[in-house]
């Protein structure tokens, strides 16, 4: 087949570095508020009614929302190969409490209220804080570490090697920088489930939601600005030599180098700063919506200041996906890690089909879902909903 | 055994995957019965398929989810434990996986809130149609992760490529159309329909036994046992596909299957019951029944059947010539571009056995200095489990034609005797509950350890796939997931349980109530009131 030449490679590993994006924004958009849910339930619910209200605001979309993250696993695979086996089993222990919370976040939102009694219940609600809450902090400490670069090498037969410690090598994600990401991550997220309650529930679980985001959305804010002040003096970047953009997907073909800075990427690229920008200008817009009582637009703000934090790691690290501090030469970039040319052309014509479609009915299911959930609605249906 | 980390990771990788199929196959085929039973409601407006759709759709659900928790760690695992397998396969591999997100797994998940929540919401036609998307949506992800298991199996469509150090596409539709996956899916879901229709068949004869919702139970029984008939068949049959498919693409887990050790004139007999012995490479006690494995395994009464020993001989020919391709694998990694095109040459002429010279690793790091004792080591590698094989799949396959004869029983009585069943049939139909699972569980089991010594057969070595991790990495993980998986397993046993219990939700004349109230809601020009949540009444 020839067809895949229409597009070229390296048109279409930047097509992919992109969509890549696409998946991780869209999970935090979506996926993104039910952690922040699960993160707020204890603060913003108190009764067990309460807490019905704010679990079955996202009772009927977490499902769809999740696969976010399960495509997001998918793509990686099928579009860079290399950056889903270093990063997932170089970050293992970390990633298997992101799949225990992952696991038992939807089995407590289904079986929670399957049943009557306190302590029942209670676990359940601790389940469902954990699970939002620990994933959200989690995935900005392995972005800090991204930043920070990843102590893993690649032999000759580009098997990847993580020497050291199990513990040491687990605990030595918690380093300062990776933790303020981690803060940031849960921050702006926290704000997104609080704007995503004040949408759809009413009376105190609202206000409650409301006053919380407020203040996540200064933490975040503050805590993004500080990463940004941090990356300029405290972090070193990496560069990238002589490369074929179009070039065999081979991680040892390319020659980097540790040092600069990755804030030169605003030197060589000006127009990215836009990314920032959002961010800044969405969370300060979320949470001036918040103070005001607005709703709908709330969460569009939020939604914008998520978007532009996130693209902003991303286009500041352009080309590089993985930088490795053992053996910087065996850092994953864009022109190094990807896919063949025809798997990157075949996915790329299934994502055109199937990305319009999923969107539109997504959007059509949240349109029937539209509108408050309410304590009536909770009481009068005790048996069936969540 | 010594237990090492590629066995450790074997036992976590066997561990999860099993776990999930115990919430798979019931969500394949219930998520169909049940988009039955709504159709049947929809277009006949009785309330006790509503009823009943409602009542199968809470156990769906309950089972559901666990299906999908466990799923993610699927998902992932192969970047977490299987690195060196994602690298060397993802072009290909991966491709499979994203696509069942992006068409199968997606559909399901956003509907399947539709359904629990929707029912208020929704016109009855909108209502089934999301039942159906849910429906099609699940048995679409088996199509995709079958097509990726299958091409393990039979790695077509796929050349390995020097630069890259790895297997990459090179026919998307061969891979798509691969032979093995096709039979597989079809066998696979036929698997989960059967399961589902011996749940539903169980708890329902359950019921009738207790004297109580007999309504729901003769229909349900009515349902399941037409459904689970065809089902029961088309397992059967699609086996013996995948068993025929075997015969020229997986020889050596055939003839393991059978504990064929020599190869037998055309045709050859069937074992249907004996005892492998691995070490004397001999069956004890074996019962033949002539001419029966010729005619499964290839259609006819005059081709030949090969045996283990000559397949092991076969691949110690395979490992001398992937041995070359490795040699010259070993000048193009030096030299790259600068590599004399004769090389390159060598390279392609051989590389199609390169999987076999990497047999050895196990025993040497560089496989060019493997002595002679260590490549008849690796050759007798190639040859899986015998004894395990052999039992496991006699086990599914007489569990297989069990469910025919119970299905065609119950479907009879249903259908010709005013659905009257005698008492010890419904006491069997609710002992033979966890049958389907046995059967499905061991069918796995074959299809994967026969597999051994590969990951994807005779490409790439399981012992060269798993990640470096440290042993104390694994057993924190196989220790956690044990555990984990452990007590949602009780959870989830005691909800449905529960559940079953307590029967369905309301009785007839409340339904009746119910669709007065939601066709006189549906009529009226003010909106409905805005929920979020289903008032199921």
């Amino acid at each position: 087949m020839i067809l895949y030449e229409l597009i070229d490679y390296d048109i279409l590993r930047v097509i992919w570095w992109a969509l890549l994006g696409v998946l991780l924004i869209g999970f935090a958009l979506t996926d993104g508020f039910d952690m922040g849910v699960g993160a707020l339930l204890p603060f913003v619910a108190k009764t067990d009614v309460e807490r019905r209200v704010a679990i079955n605001t996202v009772g009927p979309v977490w499902e769809g929302n999740q696969v976010w993250f399960i495509l997001g696993g998918g793509a990686i695979f099928a579009a860079w190969p290399p950056l889903y086996a270093v990063s997932f089993s170089g970050f293992y222990l970390a990633m298997f409490v992101v799949l225990a919370a992952f696991i038992v976040r939807p089995v407590a939102f289904k079986y929670r209220s399957k049943r009557e009694g306190a302590t029942w219940r209670a676990r359940w609600d601790w389940a469902l804080f954990a699970g939002g809450a620990v994933p959200a902090l989690l995935f900005g400490v392995a972005v800090g570490n991204v930043l920070l670069g990843v102590p893993f090498y690649l032999t000759e037969d580009l098997m990847p090697m993580y020497p050291g410690n199990f513990a040491v090598k687990f605990v030595g994600l918690l380093r300062p920088f990776a933790l303020l990401a981690g803060v940031v991550s849960l921050a702006m997220l926290l704000m997104h489930g609080a704007a995503w309650l004040s949408l759809k529930a009413e009376g105190v679980v609202a206000e409650r939601a409301r006053a919380i985001g407020i203040k996540a959305g200064i933490v975040a804010a503050a805590g993004y600005a500080l990463a940004g002040l941090w990356l300029a003096v405290g972090v070193d970047g990496f560069t990238l030599g002589e490369v074929a953009a179009n070039g065999p997907s081979n991680p040892l073909y390319s020659d980097v180098t540790r040092g600069g800075s990755w804030l030169s990427a605003y030197a060589d690229r000006p127009w990215i700063v836009i990314a920032p920008v959002l961010g800044f200008a969405g969370i300060a817009l979320a949470v001036m919506g918040l103070k005001a009582g607005r709703e709908v637009s709330t969460l569009l703000w939020s939604k914008m200041g998520i978007l532009g934090i996130i693209s902003s790691v991303g286009l500041t690290m352009f080309p590089f996906i993985l930088p490795s501090t053992l053996d910087p030469n065996s850092s994953l970039t864009v022109w190094d890690s990807s896919s063949s040319h025809q798997t990157l052309f075949i996915m790329l014509v299934c994502a055109v089909i199937f990305m319009p479609l999923i969107l539109m009915y997504t959007a059509w299911v949240y349109k029937v879902l539209w509108g408050k959930v309410t304590e009536a609605q909770v009481t009068d249906n005790a048996d069936t909903v969540y | 055994m010594e237990i090492g980390l590629v066995e450790l990771s074997r036992m976590q990788f066997a561990l999860t995957a099993m776990y999930h199929f115990l919430f798979v196959p019931l969500t394949l085929g219930l998520s169909i019965l049940v988009a039955i039973m709504e159709t049947v409601y929809v277009m006949t407006n009785r309330p006790i398929w509503r009823q009943m759709t409602k009542f199968w759709g809470t156990l769906f659900g309950i089972n559901f989810v666990l299906g999908v928790a466990t799923g993610i760690t699927m998902e992932f695992q192969f970047g977490m434990n299987w690195s060196y397998y994602s690298h060397y396969v993802g072009d290909i591999f991966g491709a499979p996986l994203a696509i069942e997100g992006l068409m199968a797994f997606f559909l399901e998940a956003t509907f399947v809130g539709l359904f629990f929540f929707g029912w208020d919401k929704l016109s009855k036609v909108q209502h089934m149609v999301v039942a159906w998307l849910v429906a099609i949506g699940s048995n679409f992800s088996a199509l995709w992760i079958l097509i990726a298991n299958g091409w393990m199996q039979n790695p077509v469509g796929a050349e390995f490529n020097p630069d890259t150090m790895r297997m990459e596409m090179t026919s998307f539709f061969d891979v798509l159309f691969n032979e093995v996956a096709q039979a597989k899916f079809v066998h696979t879901v036929s698997a989960g329909y059967v399961t589902a229709s011996v749940f539903v068949l169980g708890v329902s004869a359950l019921y009738l036994l207790q004297n109580r919702h007999k309504d729901l139970a003769r229909r349900s029984i009515a349902v399941a046992s037409a459904f689970g008939l065809a089902a029961a068949l088309s397992v059967v049959v699609l086996g013996d596909e995948s068993g025929y498919s075997a015969s020229h693409t997986q020889k050596m887990k055939l003839a393991a299957i059978e504990a064929m050790w020599e190869t037998h004139d055309a045709p050859a007999p069937f074992t249907a019951i004996g005892f492998p012995d691995q070490e004397a490479r001999e069956t004890h006690y074996a019962v033949e029944i002539p001419w029966a494995m010729g005619l499964i395994g290839t259609r006819s009464l005059t081709k030949e059947i090969p045996g283990i020993n000559d397949l092991v001989a076969e691949s110690e020919v395979k490992i001398r010539d992937g041995l070359i391709a490795y040699d010259a694998l070993m000048t193009i990694r030096e030299q790259r571009d600068a590599t004399p095109p004769e090389v390159r040459a060598t390279f392609e002429a051989h590389s199609d056995n390169l999987g076999y010279a990497l047999l050895l690793k196990r025993y040497v790091d560089d496989p060019r200095n493997a002595t002679e004792e260590q490549i008849k080591m690796a050759a007798d590698d190639t040859v899986p489990g015998v004894a395990p094989l052999f039992w496991a799949f006699r086990i599914m396959v007489a569990l297989g034609f069990s469910f025919i004869a119970v299905m065609a029983y119950f479907f009879y009585r249903a259908s010709f005797r005013q659905m009257q069943f005698p008492r010890w049939s419904l006491y069997a139909a609710v002992a033979i509950i966890p049958t389907p699972w046995i059967a499905a569980e061991l069918g796995w089991f074959v299809a994967e350890f026969g597999r051994q010594p590969w990951t994807v057969d005779g490409v790439l070595p399981t012992a060269l796939s798993a990640s470096h991790l440290s042993i104390a990495d694994l057993l924190i993980t196989l220790a956690g997931f044990l555990i984990f998986y452990s007590v949602l397993f009780v959870i989830e046993v005691s909800l449905m349980v529960k559940y079953i219990r307590k029967g369905p939700f309301q009785d007839v004349e409340e339904t009746h109530a119910w669709q007065e109230r939601h066709e006189a809601r549906l009529r009226s020009e003010t909106p409905a009131p805005t929920l979020a949540a289903t008032p199921a009444e």
